[in-house]
């Protein structure tokens, strides 16, 4: 079929099942966001491209789907870099399609002309330039699948501005052929059969689950796994949600903020399987104290990521659709006593557990962040969507939320982005309307993409917006307190800012919670509230964020705190 | 550490060198020579690359590189039987005195004189590295003026052609 290039565009939208897109407009998308008008295509404009590229960051995180983000050239497009590094780092799905000026004017330093392939090249899974409108059907079906399949991953597609106009014989490819990319799915059933006898010898296995089993979509197996073995399970940042918190086997997170259990029976444990994990220094601690009693199982689908900061004696290279069921059947048809085995080992961790649980100092006069946490969590019994930014809050919602579902948490763990909670917040909701969204964010970040208040209020997106407000930039203002001698350089914010005007100012209802005595009872109305609701929150401007590994310690090595 | 050699066949289209280039340069891998030219199929660049790498690292270089989608296949040319080749051209100071000089060396090392103009000489040799170096160091003494190299490129003998390895 004869069509203009930004046809192609929305038609091969369509045929990938893009059911929303987020974006902003400008010179060199004029005649992409006309076809888009003219096709009454579903999009949602945001305040700023980095509101854009976030939202279809959250969109996906919370829908497990492609998302998918529209700018212009030159600005428009360095706007994105933030987002696009951000999935980059949490291996989410990402399409960015950005305009570039025209053919005859590329390389001259034009008007709103950036080179964001070049810029972008480290933080994409890959990028096109597209020049020639014959070339469209056949990226644009090569930039989802790349996006999509093996380890997911942001792609950019760069378009010149004159293809969008240009005409082409329409035909979208069934399938693509990409000679140097072929996820891979299934790896060495040998591979399993290791991992079995490593686990049949093993007196203190510790299973230690990560973002990789949310993006595989996995949970179900791995609770099959776990249910069956009775193996206790760790897990990082990104894990949450894979295995109910409230599992008794689930010991939490591990590393710089993970619980007293999980540290320790990661630095005793003989065995770790680690499942879609990539060893972050955050999760490792000393890196070279790290698990030195144990041999270390791999499982992960990218290769690349076998070896890379911890060496593994046994690695399991696949996509954990395959893997983790092979792993759960193979202890199955072992018919062995999983679970005699770990015994001693479980009630060991469960020692660490009862001796040293997740606490904190209770306080009539002040409203605790982690009350606020545990109240949320009452009152929605979990069964939300928790979106963070980053911050002390981020890792108290990592510590105290109970989740009960994968893909609840969105966190930005691997780029650690102040300003996503945002916006990801409402591509969450766009994504999943019937459900409930919550944002925890601090004073400092909320202030980064706080544009994004009007697109919730445009929208009528109904997250809730939990904003912990203690006067500082706090898990700065934590580190100067612990490592700098309590030199608050420039981490306090002074604040003069009244956030429930600033939400009213853009459309969105403003209340505030002054004392810990009407926490539930405002908590509650604003669950009521149809719309989006933002909540001033005071809190304590010093309380740490603990247990904490310093950095350069090892995982056992916690500084504790707590009543 | 030791060296290695890498034949890196990838798609022959734009970006693809900025792709390879940025993974090098940002995974802090130790690259000693990079050279790609055009091969037997149109469609297919070939980049050989020298890394200086123990096997963890190697298997870091190879894995990251071949993430890269433009990457079809890499092959560790290492330990088979290869020739290595290297091309350079040097310019060096050449007066009517010392000429004759450089003349010698230069039938020494069976390198060719590609231009002469009466303070200079320009010299063509194509060789392993090592043969390289060696002359170079010959001509230091006359000054050498400019030195370009082409980075070392590599096959393997026999008959099977790197990409059905
Ligand atoms: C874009 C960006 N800039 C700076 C930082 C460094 N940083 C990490 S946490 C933090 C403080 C966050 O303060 P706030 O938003 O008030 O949250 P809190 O820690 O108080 O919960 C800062 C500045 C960051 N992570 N991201």
């Amino acid at each position: 079929m004869i069509m203009a290039g930004a046809e192609a565009i929305i038609e091969s939208l369509k045929k990938e099942d893009v059911e929303v897109v987020f974006g902003y407009p400008g010179g060199a998308v004029l005649t992409l966001y006309d076809a888009l008008y003219k096709a009454n295509y579903n999009h949602v404009l945001t305040k700023h491209e980095q509101g854009a590229v976030h939202a279809a960051d959250g969109y996906a995180r919370a829908t497990g789907k492609v998302g998918v983000c529209i700018v212009t050239s030159g600005p428009g497009a360095t706007n994105l870099v933030t987002g696009i590094a951000t999935a980059y780092m949490d291996s989410i799905p990402l399409v960015a399609i950005t305009g570039q000026v025209a053919v005859s004017l590329i390389g001259r330093d034009s008007f709103q002309e950036a080179d964001i392939c070049g810029i972008t090249t480290p933080v994409t899974k890959h990028n096109y330039l597209v020049k020639k409108v014959e070339e469209l059907p056949r990226i644009m079906k090569e930039a989802f699948y790349i996006a999509r399949t093996g380890r997911p991953g942001p792609v950019v597609i760069d378009i010149a501005k004159d293809v969008f106009a240009a005409t082409l014989d329409y035909q979208y490819p069934e399938t693509v052929r990409l000679r140097g990319y072929h996820p891979l799915f299934e790896g060495e059933p040998k591979a399993i059969n290791q991992v079995i006898e490593e686990m049949k010898v093993a007196k203190k296995p510790l299973i230690f689950i990560g973002g990789g089993v949310n993006l595989a979509d996995s949970a179900q197996v791995l609770r099959d796994l776990v249910n069956h073995t009775g193996f206790p399970v760790i897990t990082t940042l990104m894990g949450l949600g894979s295995l109910p918190s409230d599992h008794p086997l689930n010991f939490g997170m591990v590393g710089m903020h993970g619980t007293y259990a999980a540290n320790m029976a990661t630095t005793e444990c003989d065995l770790l399987l680690g499942i879609g994990v990539r060893f972050d220094d955050r999760v490792t601690g000393l890196i070279n104290d790290f698990v030195s009693k144990a041999k270390v199982v791999h499982f992960d689908i990218d290769p690349a990521e076998i070896n890379k900061n911890v060496l593994a004696e046994i690695r399991v290279v696949g996509d954990l659709r395959w893997s983790l069921p092979s792993l759960h059947q193979s202890t199955v048809s072992a018919k062995f006593d999983w679970k005699g085995q770990v015994e001693l080992w479980v009630e060991k961790i469960l020692k660490w557990q009862k001796e040293k649980p997740m606490t904190y100092e209770q306080n009539s006069e002040e409203i605790m962040p982690q009350s606020v946490i545990l109240k949320v969590n009452e009152l929605t019994k979990g069964e939300a969507i928790i979106v963070t930014d980053v911050g002390q809050h981020q890792m108290w919602i990592a510590q105290y939320f109970s989740f009960k579902e994968p893909r609840s948490l969105l966190t930005s763990g691997g780029l650690g982005t102040m300003g996503y909670g945002l916006p990801a917040a409402l591509g969450a909701q766009t994504g999943c309307p019937h459900k409930n969204v919550f944002l925890f964010v601090g004073d400092g970040g909320i202030m980064m993409n706080c544009q994004e208040l009007a697109t919730a209020a445009n929208y009528n997106l109904p997250v809730k917006i939990l904003i912990f407000n203690n006067q500082v930039l706090g898990m700065v203002a934590q580190w100067q307190r612990m490592f700098y001698g309590g030199r608050y350089s420039h981490s306090r914010l002074k604040g003069h800012t009244d956030f429930v005007k600033l939400a009213e100012a853009m459309g969105v209802t403003g209340m505030r919670i002054s004392k810990p005595s009407e926490l539930e009872e405002i908590l509650k109305a604003v669950i009521a509230v149809p719309g989006p609701v933002v909540v001033d929150i005071p809190i304590p401007e010093t309380e740490n964020v603990l247990p904490m590994v310093p950095p350069g310690a090892r995982l056992d090595q916690m500084v504790m705190g707590g009543g | 550490m030791k060296k290695h050699t890498l034949a890196v066949l990838v798609e022959n289209r734009p970006g693809v060198l900025t792709h390879i280039s940025g993974l090098i340069s940002r995974r802090a891998f130790n690259i000693e020579s990079i050279a790609a030219g055009y091969t037997e199929e149109a469609d297919t660049t070939r980049i050989t690359i020298i890394v200086e790498a123990d096997v963890i690292e190697l298997e870091q270089v190879v894995n990251q590189l071949s993430k890269l989608i433009d990457v079809i296949k890499i092959i560790d040319l290492t330990g088979t039987d290869l020739i290595h080749r290297e091309l350079a051209l040097i310019k060096v100071k050449a007066s009517s005195e010392t000429r004759p000089d450089i003349v010698d060396v230069v039938h020494i090392f069976r390198a060719r004189i590609v231009d002469v103009n009466p303070e200079t000489m320009v010299i063509e040799l194509s060789g392993e590295e090592r043969k390289i170096d060696a002359l170079c160091q010959m001509l230091n003494n006359h000054g050498i003026i400019e030195i370009v190299r082409t980075g070392k490129i590599a096959l393997s003998r026999g008959p099977v052609p790197a990409k059905d390895c």
